[in-house]
């Protein structure tokens, strides 16, 4: 985790853009399917300590712009720079092992395996010697330890048991170990695409207390959601996408929800 | 001219070697010959496919060994679309093929039952009976079984339905009892384990029926494995290569001779010989079919029962 | 017990429910000690030593296929063709020493290599093709039958022209009045082998990630197509083992051995009580559903019940189990 800069910087600025800080940029996105436009040129950044949501009518393209973010897709034209750095994602790995985690709306967790296994999957950590390098034995003893840390600094507090499946634990308790998956392997960035969408009012609550420890962290976060009151509570800015475009970018402080709604869906323009 | 053979399945040596000669002998009479074969005993469907396959090819003559009573509409189709058609087995009436020749599967076993009863020499007979199947019945299945089962001369009941006969009661020689009854597809390793069962509940077991050679082996393999090769007598049927290996090698002490790729052979003649000029085969006296004859190979004969010895039986060995 | 958040005290069969969801080997451990108890009572041969020692010797070559089994159904998958990968391996084990010469050692593992190679196939169109598990082994099932019956004419090569490597399965010591085999020692190290891989290593638990849900797999980070091409080619090379143990039990190499190989081994891991839905099970309880499927053929036997009756004894249990199966699944925070 790095870069911790003053998390009011890009809040407080009235102009909506270029900000200071900026950790993850893209500029031009464009994606076509065939012969439909899943994208027509978005430009969008995201700071270090910032919030952007990112709200948009069904088929708007937002799930297409967050696929080209974190390495799913791979945009026909425009680029990304990470800290001011091009940058090219093949494959979600490459994502990941540039920094930015991607909290999946419905496939974040394998239920059957346990906590810890599921924080730690794919990026095991292994014993060392032979064992670890040749034979890529676990160390389950320090994956367990470390998970329950990860857990706490969260203040997901409520979860003693490293052991206990996942399948056990309710939709709000998954969510959070996708978050805290992300938390603890996202250096940069952490997207969430509609990560409060199965849950209760209760448990949306707590996924979004852990985004705002996130952002504290000064991690730029990106927060797809159609939960409205939910994007106005935590985000600093939002990017309106419509019809494979951003519309526009609002400020909570400056537009309404309705208002945002009605841009949304064209009833508005900015 | 096409001619087809369809055999029960073409994974056992026995159908192997009714194929091989029917491939060796078909050129010689300008034969076209199509091999096709049930997926597993008892598969019916498989083989009324292959007769509607025959049929639908032009095929002149078809030689088969049924895989059941339900093959019999087909083979009727056949014959009404000019097919002459030939059994190779005796498990449908005569009537219901052209011709047949056959290995009467009852007769091998009645052979070494018989030799069983013999040389037990009024000892109680405590008997395994390892058959092939107990999820169908198939005719050489039920047809060895009981035919050992009458050599011996114990009552079987309905001769259909292997099992059904008295689990004690007197054979020719004595008293005997009938310790297990157990399937083993045909093959060594579960008919070892199914023998291993058997000696569990009863250890003294000194007749073993093998419905083939390879439970033969695998029942041998169980004695062997329990230091009990002495103990007890095995009796087969088939008369392949490795079978007559086994007598002479002392692993089974008898084995009923078939001669599988005999009957493929004759019955191509016989079909050729009547297409040629209309002259039909003729049947063994006092059955409805030609019996091609089972042997019973022993190198241990006893009084009144007819055998060869396992340097006869090589011989006319397949496989 | 450590449990999270939930509010009411659960009822008793929650709890026999989550117990059972938290260790899967519960029910089939039951089920075996009931069975031995229940056949022991019936008939007191049951549990002789002797009797004993070839119940687990019967069990071995099922047991060994069922590893391979497990693993594949753990990650969702199904193999058909377990049965005809271990014939086609054991004839050309024989093959090649009785005819070819090949030295004893070599052949075996030229055997494994066919295996691993019918392996490898198999996950390949799984993998790269996408077909499902079901189809493909199906098809292979079929191909790989027909390869091994050409090649060995359908007849048995009989131990006695193999060198005894190929036979030093069947090799036996007495520990008391218990007999064991080389090819169950060899079963057993199998088991030891893959079952310590499965629980300590990263391989182990993306194969379960990849069952339980393949697509979260894959946006972790799991390389699922790999894993699943490692479970498919590990099976092979497992069925490899098993048609060398095969060969020290049959005494030869059979071509009409475990025909029924895929259902048995099928039966066993389910009954054992992994998954058919993939992600949960393991090896313990493959090897008590092994013995399970045994003990009740043996045991039955013993009480002097027909074979269909066997039969049917089988096929309830796997319903059975599959139904504990779909119940503890459906476990609730
Ligand atoms: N894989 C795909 N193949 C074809 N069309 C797609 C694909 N993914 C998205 N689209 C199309 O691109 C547009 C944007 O979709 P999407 O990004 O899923 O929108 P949103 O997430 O805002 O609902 C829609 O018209 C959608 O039908
Ligand atoms: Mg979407």
């Amino acid at each position: 985790m790095t870069a911790a800069s003053d998390p009011g910087v890009t809040a407080q600025n009235d102009a909506p853009e270029p900000a200071t800080g900026v950790v993850l940029r893209a500029e031009g996105l464009t994606k076509k399917f065939g012969q439909v436009v899943g994208l027509a040129g978005v430009d969008l950044h995201v700071g270090a300590g910032e919030v952007l949501g990112v709200i948009g009518d069904n088929g708007a393209g937002k799930s297409t712009l967050i696929n080209c973010l974190t390495g799913a897709l791979t945009p026909d034209s425009g680029q990304l720079y990470l800290d001011g750095e091009p940058v090219v994602f093949r494959r979600p790995q490459d994502a990941r092992e540039a920094g930015i985690e991607t909290v999946y709306q419905t496939l974040g967790v394998a239920p059957a395996l346990d906590i810890a296994s599921n924080l730690f999957l794919g990026r095991e950590i292994r014993r060392g010697g032979v064992a670890g390098q040749l034979f890529r034995f676990l160390d389950q003893r320090a994956m367990q330890q470390k998970a329950e840390v990860f857990l706490k600094q969260l203040g997901i507090l409520t979860i003693q048991n490293m052991k206990q499946s996942v399948e056990t634990l309710s939709g709000g308790q998954r969510q959070a170990i996708a978050v805290a998956r992300a938390a603890a392997f996202g250096s940069k960035v952490v997207v969430l695409d509609e990560p409060t969408a199965a849950l209760g009012v209760k448990e949306s609550n707590l996924v979004l207390d852990m985004v705002r420890q996130l952002r504290d962290r000064g991690l730029g976060i990106v927060l797809v959601s159609h939960n409205m009151p939910n994007v106005w509570a935590v985000s600093d800015r939002i990017h309106v996408q419509r019809l494979g475009t951003c519309a526009a970018v609002l400020r909570p402080q400056t537009h309404t929800m309705s208002e945002g709604v009605a841009i949304m869906t064209g009833a508005a323009v900015v | 001219m096409g001619v087809s053979l369809i055999t029960m399945t073409n994974s056992v040596p026995y159908f192997i070697a009714m194929q091989d000669a029917a491939k060796a002998e078909a050129p010689k009479l300008n034969f076209d010959l199509t091999l096709a074969a049930g997926k597993q005993d008892g598969d019916e469907q498989g083989q009324i496919k292959a007769i509607e396959d025959a049929i639908a090819k032009g095929d002149k003559g078809i030689l088969i060994t049924p895989n059941g009573p339900g093959v019999a509409n087909a083979i009727k189709q056949a014959r009404d679309a000019g097919i002459y058609v030939i059994a190779l087995e005796a498990s449908l009436p005569a009537s219901a093929t052209d011709f047949t020749f056959a290995t009467d599967n009852v007769n091998a076993g009645t052979s070494i039952g018989e030799w069983a009863a013999k040389s037990l020499n009024g000892k109680p007979a405590r008997i395994a009976m390892l058959g092939f199947f107990n999820d169908k019945a198939v005719s050489f299945d039920y047809q060895r079984h009981q035919g050992f089962l009458k050599g011996m001369g114990i009552d079987v009941k309905d001769p259909k339905i292997k099992g059904d006969e008295a689990p004690t009661g007197k054979y020719s020689g004595g008293d005997y009892t009938i310790v297990c009854n157990e399937a083993t597809n045909g093959a060594e390793e579960p008919a070892r384990s199914a023998l291993e069962t058997c000696l569990t509940k009863d250890p003294s077991i000194n007749v073993v029926f093998a419905g083939s050679e390879p439970i033969g082996f695998g029942a041998h393999n169980a004695l062997k494995a329990a230091g009990k090769q002495d103990q007890a007598i095995i009796l087969a049927v088939d008369g392949g290569c490795t079978g007559v290996k086994g007598v002479k090698e002392g692993r089974l002490s008898g084995t009923a001779q078939q001669y599988p790729g005999k009957m493929a052979q004759i019955g191509l003649d016989a079909m050729a010989k009547y297409f040629k000029d209309g002259t039909k085969p003729t049947v063994t006296p006092g059955l409805d079919f030609h019996d091609t004859g089972v042997n019973l190979v022993t190198d241990k004969p006893v009084d009144g029962v007819k055998s060869i010895d396992t340097t006869e039986g090589s011989k006319n060995c397949w496989g | 017990m450590t449990r999270a958040l939930s509010g009411d005290a659960p009822t008793l069969p929650q709890e026999v429910q989550r117990t059972l969801h938290a260790h899967p080997a519960i029910s089939p451990t039951l089920i075996l000690v009931a069975a031995w108890i229940t056949f022991t009572v019936i008939n007191p041969r049951f549990l002789q030593p002797g009797a004993l020692s070839l119940l687990v010797q019967q069990t071995a070559i099922v047991a060994i296929l069922a590893v391979g089994q497990t693993l594949i159904l753990l990650t969702a998958g199904i193999d058909l063709s377990v049965g005809a990968v271990c014939v086609l391996a054991a004839m050309v084990m024989a093959k090649i020493t009785s005819e070819q010469g090949v030295p004893g050692v070599l052949a075996i593992l030229i055997g494994i290599a066919v295996a691993m190679a019918a392996g490898l196939l198999n996950g390949i169109l799984v993998t790269r093709l996408k077909l499902p598990p079901f189809i493909v082994t199906l098809g292979t099932l079929s191909i790989f039958t027909a390869i091994a019956l050409l090649y060995s004419k359908g007849a048995t090569i009989e131990s006695g022209v193999l060198p005894g490597e190929l036979n030093s399965t069947g090799h036996t010591w007495s520990v008391g009045a218990f007999r064991i085999t080389a090819g169950v020692l060899l079963v057993l190290l199998v088991y030891v082998v893959v079952g310590v891989a499965l629980r300590k290593t990263a391989w182990g638990r993306h194969v379960y990630a990849v069952g339980d849900d393949a697509q979260a797999a894959g946006l972790a980070g799991v390389r699922v197509g790999r894993v699943l091409l490692s479970v498919y080619v590990v099976a092979g090379v497992i069925y490899g083992i098993g048609a060398w143990v095969m060969i020290g039990r049959v005494g030869g190499a059979s071509p009409n051995a475990v025909v029924d190989a895929n259902l048995e081994s099928i039966t066993a891991v389910v009954i054992g009580g992994t998954s058919l839905f993939g992600g949960r099970g393991g090896l313990l309880g493959t090897l008590l559903g092994a013995l399970i499927v045994q003990s009740f053929s043996v045991g039955l036997a013993l009480a002097g019940v027909d074979g269909q009756f066997r039969l049917l004894a089988v096929g309830i249990l796997v319903i059975l189990a599959v139904s504990v199966d779909q119940w503890i699944r459906q476990v609730k925070a």
